[in-house]
């Protein structure tokens, strides 16, 4: 006799119905947009704001001939790195503050660390410019102290620019390595005190190894958040300063040329995705995902 | 003016009459049908005044307050149609969200005149105004709607107003005199290096390039001294500005001391006591800007707004209060002192005094001039 085959408890029919939504989700605002663009890629320029759909590899052709392109991803890389290994630096210290800290109330320095977020990214970035601007706080108070003669120029450079970036992204590896840190065994620590360690080799040989994953979440956050990296370069940094989203926003916005700003697009999706893949394949995106999930 | 269902119905039909068919076709037909058989419809009036808003973007800033304050609320307390308004920072942004929206999700622009008004025929993004539905275009400057008839006979836009790009100073650091004497070599004068502004606007740029290479603008013969000519204002650059807002925060802040402006900006920081100077050298580059109507607008209404926008009282108040001459023509309408006072503003009506830039010319050079403007805007 056949029997009606029930739902069971790991039955792979109600795991499927589970995920649908969110695979539907992801199918249509993520692999489809880009499905859309990686087409747009191939679609022929004819003048500003007209297309054709006449196939063509020109695009591609001339991004990969013309060092121009490649020179800004170089660039726009270096940017991204020197920005993510700053966060690591300085995020790294209030992390390890925060974790360590006997103080009661240790949700009001994490919630501190979330209050910036209350604020539109736009007006904290525009913040800068009154602060590192020929008349900002900065200057002001060093020509009123005779410290300086001339206003310093710090504003509208690659400085300007890594810094607003550092400002809005340090506290994802701030989070990402307090929770590193949080998931250490704290009786490792005493082991290694009881073992005769100072609190310096304590931390060397057994905390810091510990966080890494986190650090190394951290890192990958920050690197790909700069790297991909539009207002703040817009906003505080000169034309100079643009970073390989500001190329795109050009191609599309100004030049009206979508095509090619599809390429350039897809190119820095490949390319930022090439590293969230490396990191993926030796760390897992487990710690991320922990560290912006708190 | 509130649009009476008869008159409504009378436009409707005469679009229709002209071949102008819209997705309103039906509902016209119907409508009229409706109307001369002395019939109507429960659903029918709620149909036909359906149209309770009509959508505009514009630059912002002091220019938008302006038309706001002047035009769109006036014309909302009279109509009772809304004007639901958005900004934009550079017009081929808006151009950009046009061409990924549906028709009639966006309606009327306050376009840059002829040169952008090319991008939108090109991209099939224009309507055709019915012109006897603004009987104010009879005010208008003939030599402002020319250029617009010479692309389309049939006009999708309606000049508005018109301006300059001049050299904007700060007066602490340089006197009128030197200015004056300098004119737009001031953009090239290394004792300003790092104090220096500009749009970041590829037709801005090349134009005082031709203008410091002695070169005319609207027929350019070597465009490797042009490009040198940008360089060299880019290396004294401090920044180049994206928006009236950037530009007059530059020049407020005294971050940049001399840069390429638009007139009415500047005007309005005067206004706000900041010590700017402003003068067109000669050459100086004119613009002209226009109410545009797209394609999938509801025609009728927003024929009634530009009509209403160009009635001399509304057009005049937004004048004063943009610092832009409006494009009324002032041998037809008497127009204030203060408006005769404003930076590029014609008396004769002719616009011969102004140059402005050859759509034509322009529009053939543009892909290729932007693309290389935007390389060196960036480094190149």
């Amino acid at each position: 006799m056949l029997m009606k085959r029930r739902w069971t408890l790991y039955d792979p029919r109600l795991a499927w119905m589970l995920v649908a939504p969110v695979l539907l989700l992801l199918i249509f605002f993520l692999v489809l947009p880009i499905a859309v663009m990686a087409g747009y890629t191939f679609f022929t320029f004819v003048t500003a704001g007209v297309e054709t759909s006449a196939l063509t590899t020109a695009n591609w052709h001339e991004f990969l001939t013309d060092s121009y392109y490649s020179g800004f991803l170089v660039k726009t890389l270096r940017v991204g790195a020197i920005t993510a290994l700053l966060c690591g630096v300085l995020g790294y210290f209030p992390a390890y503050f925060i974790w360590a800290t006997t103080f009661r109330h240790k949700w009001l320095l994490l919630l501190l660390l979330i209050v910036p977020f209350w604020i539109s990214f736009t007006i904290r970035t525009f913040s800068w410019i009154n602060i590192l601007g020929e008349q900002g706080v900065i200057n002001v108070a060093l020509l009123k102290l005779g410290i300086i003669n001339e206003p310093l120029p710090m504003l509208y450079n690659e400085g300007a620019v890594i810094l607003g970036m550092l400002h809005f992204l340090l506290p994802y590896m701030i989070l990402n390595v307090y929770v590193s840190l949080e998931s250490i065994d704290r009786t490792l620590i005493s082991a290694a005190r009881s073992m005769g360690c100072t609190s310096a080799q304590a931390f060397r040989e057994v905390t810091l190894p510990l966080s890494l994953p986190g650090l190394a979440a951290g890192l990958l956050l920050c690197f790909v958040l700069a790297a991909g990296s539009y207002v703040t370069p817009q906003l505080l940094g000169s034309g100079r300063d643009a970073l390989f989203g500001n190329l795109i926003y050009d191609t599309i916005m100004g030049e009206l040329n979508w095509p090619m700003g599809a390429t350039l697009s897809i190119v820095l999706f490949i390319v930022l995705g090439f590293f969230a893949a490396v990191y993926t394949r030796y760390m897992g995106m487990s710690q991320i995902v922990k560290g912006l999930g708190g | 003016m509130k649009l009476t269902t008869t008159k409504r119905l009378e436009r409707l039909h005469d679009r229709y009459a002209n071949g102008d068919l819209s997705r309103r076709t039906f509902l016209t037909l119907t409508a009229a049908a409706a109307a001369s058989a002395g019939l109507s419809m429960p659903w029918m009036g709620r149909a036909l005044a359906a149209v309770q808003e009509v959508r505009f973007d514009g630059w912002g800033g002091t220019v938008q307050d302006a038309i706001d304050k002047f035009a769109f609320q006036p014309y909302t307390t009279k109509t009772k149609i809304k004007v639901v308004q958005g900004t934009f920072g550079d017009e081929d942004e808006i151009i950009t969200k046009i061409k990924t929206a549906k028709p009639g999700d966006y309606q009327v622009i306050h376009s840059s005149g002829v040169n952008y008004y090319i991008k939108y025929v090109n991209a099939g993004l224009t309507s055709e105004i019915n012109e006897a539905n603004i009987p104010n275009m009879a005010n208008v400057l003939q030599p402002m709607i020319e250029p617009f008839r010479k692309l389309t006979p049939k006009l999708s836009a309606v000049p508005y107003d018109y301006g300059t790009t001049g050299i904007a100073y700060n007066t602490k650091v340089i006197s009128p005199e030197e200015a004056k004497e300098k004119g737009a070599a001031l953009l090239l004068d290394k004792k300003y290096a790092g104090k220096v502004g500009g749009y970041s606007d590829m037709t801005t740029r090349v134009w005082y390039a031709a203008l410091a290479t002695g070169q005319d603008p609207n027929n350019l013969k070597d465009m490797d001294a042009i490009w040198a000519k940008v360089r060299e204002t880019r290396d004294l650059a401090k920044k180049f500005w994206s928006s009236g807002a950037e530009l007059m925060d530059l020049l407020s802040k005294g971050e940049i001391v001399v840069t390429d402006a638009w007139s009415g900006r500047v005007a309005a920081l005067q206004d706000q006591g900041h010590p700017i100077g402003y003068l067109d050298p000669a050459g100086s580059y004119a613009w002209m800007e226009d109410m545009l109507i797209l394609k999938g607008s509801p025609m009728a209404e927003c024929e009634e707004l530009i009509n209403f926008m160009l009635d001399p009282a509304t057009s005049i108040a937004v004048a004063e209060g943009q610092s832009y001459p409006p494009s009324l023509d002032p041998n037809k309408v008497k127009l204030t002192e203060k408006i005769e006072k404003l930076p590029a503003f014609d008396k004769t009506g002719t616009m011969k005094s102004l140059t402005f830039a050859d759509p034509t010319y322009w529009a053939t050079n543009e892909d290729a001039w932007t693309k290389q403007w935007n390389r060196i805007s960036k480094g190149a």
